[in-house]
């Protein structure tokens, strides 16, 4: 029921990778970590949801205020290799339209 | 009368609690022989409800209780969440949920207000009682009787 993050930093892309249960507890400590990185100017900020194996409603109000933040400062958003559980809350809210989701790896995942 | 076994658990209005309910949550839908992708609707319905109630207590700023109730039946399960702080406006609420348009800009998204919106898309029924508190009861079948996330179809009325 927790989270763990770590941040990579190459040229022009910071990657976040994130493990475990994304919800109203450790919500507040992901945008503590992913808000400063989108405000760097003209970035990538890709976030490896690989290991993330719950999401609810509050982990959308996170990436959204992340992609808002990343617009002003010309950055990109984008997250990567999606459990399909955590994709779905991005289909059913509409979301997978408007952030850049590169989705789940199948089959080669562990 | 159908015959029910009932659960239920009380915890602080605390963030730290929902994924405490979401693991009971997971234990009863499994004994009860949700699928794997029932069980992870449920939790996540289970965990809107009490972010809801959380974040309500905590704009009262009140240390209040969560109480929640798993009724148990043959073929479904009805799950009541309670939290026993003021009430909110409903319709305010509902106006404020839905699925985004790609039409909308970036600066125009809303940060919140899915909650209730994924309760509804990802449950059978649901129904919200205001009067004392906020009250909501929803219900999942155990078939295999999915509900479309295109479909709309549950009412929040009653």
């Amino acid at each position: 029921m927790n989270l763990t993050m770590n941040v990579i930093e190459e040229n022009e892309k910071s990657i976040l990778n994130v493990s475990g249960e994304i919800d109203a507890y450790t919500a507040p400590k992901l945008k503590e970590t992913l808000l400063p990185l989108t405000k760097e100017e003209e970035k990538t900020v890709e976030v490896n949801l690989e290991n993330v194996n719950y999401m609810d409603s509050t982990g959308l109000g996170v990436f959204i205020s992340a992609l808002k933040s990343a617009k002003e400062s010309n950055s990109k958003l984008t997250l990567v290799n999606l459990q399909d559980r955590v994709l779905r809350i991005f289909e059913i809210t509409g979301l997978d339209d408007i952030i850049d989701i590169r989705a789940a790896i199948r089959g080669g995942n562990e | 009368m159908e015959r029910f076994d009932f659960v239920e658990i009380k915890v602080p209005a605390k963030a730290e609690y929902v994924g405490v309910v979401r693991l009971t949550m997971s234990g009863i839908a499994n004994r009860m022989g949700f699928s794997y992708e029932a069980i992870e609707d449920l939790k996540v319905a289970v965990s809107e409800a009490i972010t809801n109630a959380v974040s309500h207590a905590y704009n009262e700023k009140e240390q209040g209780e969560i109480t929640i109730g798993f009724g148990i039946y043959e073929d479904h399960i009805e799950i009541m969440i309670a939290d026993h702080g003021g009430s909110f406006n409903l319709t305010e609420v509902k106006n404020g949920t839905g699925p985004y348009k790609n039409t909308e800009p970036v600066e125009t998204l809303r940060e919140g207000g899915f909650g209730l919106f994924l309760i509804e898309a990802l449950m059978d029924d649901v129904k919200i009682n205001n009067n004392y508190g906020v009250i909501v009861l929803m219900t999942k079948y155990v078939s295999e009787k999915e509900v479309d996330i295109d479909d709309d179809q549950v009412s929040t009325t009653q």
